[in-house]
């Protein structure tokens, strides 16, 4: 048997919930086989794995991975989150948030999830758009391009979001596209290890919505526009901020390490038992 | 709790709130600080690490709700605390508690609103908010308390109906019961049942995680305990999968009621004082109760017959209760600290035989007996 057919019956919900609900050309597949891959790399026990999303095209994904799977409220899935990894920090907690879902409406949730350092893994799939009511405008859509509620030109400024988890405080932060798909598994691999908060930001294409308001041609073609467009953060480092306007970095923005809350956490519940027996 | 040798302690609300909750297993509290509710947080974020527990100051109530919600899913028994503005944006995640039938409570401590309102003033003004406040048909089970031990008591029968019936379970407390001290005895020999969901016990493949069952109340089973299934705030058929069918979305929504509508008689709690022979009956809960029920003595001395009907769960509403009150007395009186919400749901259920009159208070004060009593003179 094939490893990917091997990885399909084994991680996906195969005989339940297909067929998916995502266009045909999505990067969400692209995502799904990297957080897959890397989950299998690394031996977690299917029963010890939590995956919860928020809302749109990426809080469907949840539902067809055969994990203990959590589909909640908009931009609310890191609080979610966080009550499960304090509850049970023996289980491995994955949130999948979209762009709109991560830095819109749970932008709050998200540099507090970020500033505690709880141990969760974010992986967050940013397609500059609101894909699945139908393409408006996101905080990452960039200025001057064209969305349902930008039909007169986007006049905001793009939310950078792997630059937003690094000033928030997370201890890993990862970029990649759906097109350097072997990046992607290894950043995941990298954040799930990780302890402590850490983000991997999926740079996606939305061919359906984004793509066709702005003419940018096929999914295929907006995946070229990412090879082209991506500059590996080594040779990143020695190129001025003029070089760098149109380009999307990727690879490890920051590895670095910090007290994680659920440890910390734990020397409080010792702290407090001397201070509970004077 | 500091206690004496007859197991006697001078608490306030709050602290009886905590009691009550660390003694029905509580051993999550995700909050937001907020008057007049505070007081819950800070004892909590002291007594949960010394059993094991976890306290964590979320950034808004949004959040304190999710993580509640996300504990519970873990199988760690949880709680939040609020009033009404916190409450407002907790409305959202209430919702989804209902749909995904996930056990939980929230305690809103109501001050006077709208809005910013009356930090630390008291109100009633939340009634209707916690039974149609989050979007779309829900069941939800409300209760009240106008003691300190009702505090302890009635937190404990929250978590109990949480747990039993897979459901969010909304505490309103006045502002005045929270922060009023007053003597409590509790014993620790005290046998208080509490009740723990009821996990599944048939093979992780045989698990059908929102299954039809008589009761209504399908076994949760707790992530990572070896049944892996999908919780969704979609509406979903009975393995937990999103569903666009009428015939799975009509039975499941019919079931999220019958598992409340089906238990009524144990939900439902009131206190009967004086009732039998009254022939004006003050129908009151929370701080209002205490005053109607010195009302009710000093008009009795006056040579009137007035009962009291306490309600202690305000959802589902006490139909049969009250229904019976509406019978046997000429007129029904509720005082209320709002314009009027517990009193709609009275004469809505008046068949017509008695008459119902309100007494409604919204300066930011307590009804006192005074006040109460007037009004039955008036009546009689």
């Amino acid at each position: 048997m094939p490893e990917v057919t091997k990885l399909i019956h084994k991680y996906l919900r195969h005989d339940k919930k297909f067929p998916h609900v995502w266009c045909p050309g999505c990067g969400i597949g692209i995502m799904l086989g990297a957080l897959i891959r890397a989950i299998d790399r690394i031996g977690y026990d299917k029963d010890e794995v939590v995956l919860v999303s928020g809302i749109g095209c990426s809080g469907r994904l949840p539902v067809y991975v055969d994990f203990n799977t959590l589909h909640t409220t908009h931009g609310r899935a890191l609080t979610f989150a966080t009550g499960v990894k304090l509850a049970k920090p023996s289980l491995k907690v994955i949130v999948i948030m979209g762009d709109g879902d991560a830095v819109a409406i749970g932008g709050n949730h998200f540099i507090h999830a970020a500033r505690r350092n709880i141990d969760v893994s974010a992986i967050i799939l940013n397609n500059s758009i609101y894909g699945m009511t139908g393409g408006q405008y996101s905080p990452t859509t960039p200025y001057g391009m064209r969305s349902t509620t930008t039909v007169y030109s986007n006049i905001e400024q793009a939310f950078k979001i792997s630059e937003l988890a690094v000033t928030a405080g997370a201890v890993f932060v990862g970029r990649g596209t759906v097109y350097h798909a072997k990046l992607l598994d290894s950043l995941m691999e990298k954040a799930f290890l990780k302890q402590g908060f850490s983000v991997v930001e999926v740079i996606a294409h939305c061919h359906t919505q984004y793509g066709r308001q702005n003419r940018l041609g096929s999914a295929v073609e907006m995946m070229e526009w990412q090879r082209d467009h991506a500059i590996p953060v080594e040779k990143a480092a020695a190129l001025k901020p003029e070089e760098l306007k149109d380009k999307t970095v990727i690879g490890v923005l920051v590895d670095k390490d910090l007290p994680v809350y659920q440890n910390e956490y734990e020397k409080i519940r010792e702290r407090s038992q001397v201070t509970a027996g004077r | 709790m500091r206690k004496t040798r007859k197991n006697e302690a001078l608490l306030q609300g709050n602290e009886a709130v905590v009691e009550g909750a660390l003694r029905a297993g509580c051993r999550f509290f995700a909050g937001y600080p907020i008057t007049p509710a505070t007081e819950i947080s800070e004892i909590l974020s002291v007594k949960l690490p010394p059993v094991g527990g976890t306290f964590i100051q979320m950034e808004d109530e949004i959040a304190s709700l999710g993580a509640t919600v996300g504990a519970s899913l873990a199988g760690v028994k949880a709680m939040t605390a609020t009033s009404g503005p916190g409450f407002s944006l907790m409305q959202e995640n209430l919702g989804f508690a209902a749909i995904a039938e996930v056990p939980c409570v929230i305690v809103n401590v109501m001050r006077g609103g709208p809005s910013t309102g009356l930090p630390t003033f008291p109100s009633q003004g939340d009634v209707m908010q916690a039974r149609w406040g989050t979007h779309g048909d829900h069941p939800i089970i409300v209760l009240s308390a106008s003691t300190v031990r009702e505090c302890y008591d009635m937190t404990i029968t929250s978590f109990n109906f949480s747990e039993k019936f897979r459901t969010p379970v909304v505490l309103l407390i006045d502002e005045v019961v929270a922060h009023m001290r007053e003597k409590m005895v509790v014993s620790d020999q005290e046998g208080v049942e509490i009740f723990n969901r009821i996990k599944p016990t048939v093979p992780p493949e045989w698990y059908i995680p929102y299954e039809d069952t008589p009761r209504g109340v399908p076994a949760m089973a707790n992530f990572g305990e070896g049944y892996r299934y999908h919780v969704t705030g979609l509406t979903h058929d009975i393995r937990g999968f999103p569903t666009s069918r009428p015939d799975e979305i009509g039975p499941f929504n019919a079931r999220l009621f019958r598992k409340i509508n089906q238990h009524f008689s144990e939900i439902q709690m009131a206190e009967h004082y004086l009732t039998e022979d009254a022939e004006i009956t003050v129908v009151a809960y929370g701080c209002v109760a205490r005053s109607a029920k010195r009302a009710v003595r000093d008009a009795r001395e006056k040579g009137i017959k007035v009962g009291l009907l306490k309600l202690i769960t305000l959802w589902p509403f006490m139909r049969s209760a009250v229904e019976k009150v509406l019978q046997t007395s000429k007129a029904l009186i509720v005082p209320e600290m709002n314009m009027g919400q517990i009193s709609r749901e009275v004469k809505r259920v008046n068949p017509g035989i008695a008459k119902v009159f309100t007494l409604n208070k919204v300066d930011g004060t307590i009804i006192t007996p005074e006040e109460i009593l007037t009004r039955i003179l008036e009546v009689s």
